[in-house]
């Protein structure tokens, strides 16, 4: 009994972080609308500045005011994020903003490898709570015990805030209603601008107050940024009572799984969520969706054109060209080129879901991913040969879709796009933890082509032959009656359903047909490259399609294509520099900002300027 | 005999009753209007005929059918169309696709895969865009539309599956005087000329006293009133209603 009680505590204990960092977060959305993606960067940065006050300023500050100061620095941060990065785009659809706060985190990665290098930081322990404290003849470290009242604290000084101060309901007011409490003489602005300085500022102590428990490191950020999407989807976007109670059931099942299950705990996590959304879809405190998304107004969108003649044309040359790219004889041309296909193929098959359907989807790279895994392990363990892995690995990815899809299309939005995000974070988890079978961290290897395809150049046809028919496919399906009715959900779900139309169910094939294309894109690239790590399916890789598709610009069939091309040749050469993911980050923020049609809204507004305007604009 | 029949309606929100024991029919090829002032029970009424509410209790026969229960998608597939008081069309497809839309869900070709969708029932959609006098904008987009093209619109794909029972919830609010004398003369020469049977609400009284075949009057959920326009026009408890003490009618500005 004694054992369980400890056991309980530790994992209070490790609650705190989460429910700090979730709290945060979750009060950033209800205000601003925005899911603010580098939070876990936020988080991150508090653990580092917490350790630079403490060795740098040691006896001057002491430990208990450095995490103070980690936070307090860290809210600035947050404030200069929102004013500097967001500001700007709250009038954009809401993926710019997501996209946008992605950009946050490339540059956060690279300036914190700059200042702090790549070594794991471990800070002091806090002066009083070095040692265990004796509970039920239980040994359980005191600091844990430090870490539990301070989560209790902050959530009692939430409460106090929200429910007993001018201030505090203030905030609650424009939770519920914008424009309403700028109507009443609030400065929206300022009111912003604070609750990110809130957001960041608990971020910040959350990472700081980690610190005695591990180190500073540079892969926290993403480390947890599922972990806060499942307790903020599972408490209830917006909640702070439910990320704490979230927060507490996940940490304490944690604990206890890995007593009894240590290769599943990242499972478990997962299972508790499915169990909650299943049985209260807005999680446990949640509330459903406000209607009339605040967050995107931006113009309507715009019809998808068949391709004109000239287009065709176009078309045809683009794709002769592709077909002498091995007759060069640089082997070097053939593979970077096969790249730029297969990633085609995996940002268009996003674009089906996000661009077509309006689901924004933050894990994409689980059936990528995926799909490559099911071939990998295919060859490895039955021998199959490389076709009918081929055929398998679309299928084995459409298959995990089904199982992911039927929970997702239930939610919409920002809720729609954290349960994609934490889904894909499970099959990843699944990937690096079964040692055994997957490889784990190490991955699989010597996947080769049949031996008719060994040749670069001769595997580049295939690439070019699947990877192209795929796109004309994705694209061909967008014409159909069903890409007509899955545009016709994103543009009014509540006339789909008055016309009879079963809107959950074409969300949920669209998610499985995107899900199978990219898992042709994810068995593409395992035969290309020999090898699949789980680096495949990490957040990263989702976020690398979004990005393409946000590049080439959501509103246009041929905006995925572009996007892919212009980014992996864009990354093939920024990664030769030392800090190309701050390059990137850079990158992202301005097109956020300057391109918010990305490059086929780029192209458009060339065209106008030349006169030549699409013919559906010209109408009065 | 009745086409549609609602009895015993009750829908209550905390403690408000919102639709306190309400009953009527219709009859084929007839145009009820259901009137009231605001929150007399009107929107919540249509949300229980059209699956989007659960009532707390009664029932609602179409053609000796139970709707109450079924999905919104399922009671269309009954041949009942709807148009929706803040209209909701597919902004991103042109006019005559919009038409379209609803013709291949009738004909059940949604999760076809080998079409192409703009060619799909184009002079099906082309005949019904006629009917509704907007056949030479069929290939503008929706969302450039004016707001009284745009209710038209949604007339027309209400009608594309041909059918039965029409409800239209404040067809003609946010349009100008003429425009909306213009659409119910419209909607009533179809119902003329089809025999659908036609349930709406409306606020503006002339519209009403124009067009409807018979009139159901609802206050506080109740029903206070039911005959044709002149014995509803006459009834004093209904003039009590609207022109009375101000009590009952505050903010509707539609009336005057």
């Amino acid at each position: 009994m004694a054992f369980y009680f400890a056991q309980l505590l530790t994992g209070m204990a490790n609650a705190s972080a989460l429910f700090l960092v979730a709290s945060g977060l979750s009060i950033i959305f209800g205000v601003t609308r925005v899911v603010n993606f580098s939070h876990g960067s936020l988080y991150m940065l508090g653990a580092y500045i917490a350790y630079s006050s403490m060795t740098v300023l040691p006896g001057i500050i002491g430990f208990w005011a450095s995490i103070l100061v980690a936070g307090l620095a860290v809210g600035l941060i947050g404030m200069i994020i929102e004013v500097c990065v967001l500001k700007p785009i709250y009038k954009a659809p809401e993926l710019f903003q997501l996209v946008a706060t992605f950009g946050v985190i490339l540059v956060i990665q690279d300036m914190a490898l700059l200042i702090w290098g790549p070594e794991d930081l471990f800070g002091q322990r806090a002066p009083g709570f070095e040692g265990v404290v004796e509970i039920f003849g239980e040994r359980v470290p005191s600091y844990d015990l430090v870490l539990i009242v301070l989560a209790v604290v902050v959530l009692i000084g939430l409460w106090y805030l929200f429910t007993k101060t001018r201030v505090g309901i203030l905030v609650r007011a424009a939770t519920q209603d914008r424009e309403m409490v700028s109507a009443l003489g609030v400065n929206q602005s300022v009111l912003f601008s604070g609750v990110f300085f809130l957001g960041a500022f608990l971020a910040g102590i959350g990472g700081a107050a980690q610190l005695p428990k591990g180190s500073a490191n540079l892969l926290m950020d993403f480390g947890i940024l599922a972990p806060i999407f499942v307790v903020v989807v599972t408490g209830g976007m917006g909640s702070i009572w439910g990320a704490f109670v979230a927060a507490m059931l996940i940490s304490v099942l944690q604990v206890y799984g890995i007593r009894f299950l240590p290769n599943s705990t990242l499972v478990l996590m997962f299972i508790v969520m499915a169990v909650v959304l299943v049985i209260r879809p807005w999680g446990l405190f949640g509330k459903p969706e406000a209607a009339g998304d605040h967050g995107s107004q931006g113009p309507p969108p715009k019809p998808f054109r068949q391709l004109d003649p000239s287009g065709r044309i176009i078309v045809a040359v683009i794709i002769a060209a592709l077909t002498l790219v091995p007759l060069s004889g640089v082997n070097f041309l053939s593979v970077l080129f096969a790249d730029i296909i297969i990633f085609c193929l995996f940002a268009a098959s996003l674009h089906y879901i996000l661009g077509v359907g309006g689901l924004v989807s933050f894990g994409h790279a689980a059936f990528y991913g995926g799909g490559a895994y099911v071939a990998a392990l295919f060859v490895q363990y039955a021998g199959t040969p490389m076709e009918l892995a081929l055929m398998l690995a679309p299928l084995g990815a459409g298959f995990a879709a089904l199982i992911i899809g039927w929970f997702c299309v239930r939610l919409t939005g920002v809720y729609f796009a954290m349960l994609t995000l934490a889904c894909a974070q499970v099959l990843w988890s699944i990937v690096f933890q079964w040692d055994e079978v997957t490889g784990g961290d190490d991955g699989m290897l010597s996947i080769w082509p049949s031996a008719w395809a060994s040749e670069p150049g001769v595997y580049y046809y295939l690439v070019l032959v699947l990877g192209v028919g795929g796109v004309l496919v994705l694209r061909a399906m967008a014409h159909t009656p069903f890409g007509y009715a899955l545009r016709g959900t994103r543009d009014s779900a509540l006339r789909t359903e008055a016309i009879g139309m079963n809107v959950k169910l074409i969300q949920w094939m669209a998610f499985v047909f995107a899900g199978a294309m990219a898992g042709l894109a994810g068995g593409l690239f395992v035969f290309a490259k020999g090898s699949v790590f789980p680096t495949e399916m990490e957040i990263a890789t989702s976020f690398d399609a979004l990005i393409m598709v946000f590049l080439g610009g959501v509103q246009s069939l041929t905006g995925p294509i572009a996007g892919a091309s212009v980014f992996t040749l864009l990354q093939d050469w920024l990664s030769r520099f030392e800090y190309w993911r701050l390059l990137l980050g850079l990158l992202i923020i301005f097109i956020a900002i300057l391109l918010p049609g990305g490059l086929a809204g780029a192209v458009d507004q060339v065209k106008a300027l030349l006169g030549r305007a699409p013919k559906d604009e010209a109408a009065p | 005999m009745s086409f549609l029949t609602v009895q015993n309606l009750y829908k209550s929100f905390g403690g408000n009753r919102a639709v306190d024991d309400v009953s009527f029919a219709l009859a084929k090829g007839e145009l009820l209007a259901l009137i009231g002032p605001n929150g007399a029970g009107k929107s919540t009424c249509f949300n229980m005929l059209y699956g989007i509410l659960a009532p707390d209790k009664g029932s609602v026969c179409l053609d000796g059918r139970e709707l109450i229960g079924m999905k919104p998608r399922d009671i269309w597939r009954l041949g009942v169309g709807r148009t929706f008081q803040i209209t909701a069309v597919y902004a991103s497809m042109s006019v005559v696709e919009n038409v379209q839309m609803a013709l291949i869900s009738h004909h059940r070709k949604t999760f076809s895969a080998f079409t192409r969708a703009a060619r799909l029932y184009r002079d099906d959609a082309m005949a019904l865009l006629n009917l509704i006098g907007m056949k030479d904008q069929a290939d503008r987009a929706a969302n450039i539309l004016a707001y009284g093209d745009l209710k038209r619109l949604e007339l027309a794909v209400a009608m594309a599956h041909d059918p039965a029972l029409l409800l239209m919830d404040e067809p003609t609010a946010g349009m100008a005087p003429g425009e909306r004398r213009a659409l119910m003369k419209l909607t009533a020469d179809i119902v003329a000329e089809r025999g659908v049977s036609v349930l709406f609400t409306e606020h503006d009284m002339d519209v009403v006293f124009e067009n409807a075949h018979r009139v159901l009057v609802l206050n506080r959920g109740q029903l206070l009133a039911e005959g044709s326009v002149d014995d509803v026009r006459a009834n004093p408890a209904v003039q009590e209603v609207y022109l009375g003490g101000g009590t009952t009618f505050g903010g509707d500005g539609d009336h005057a």
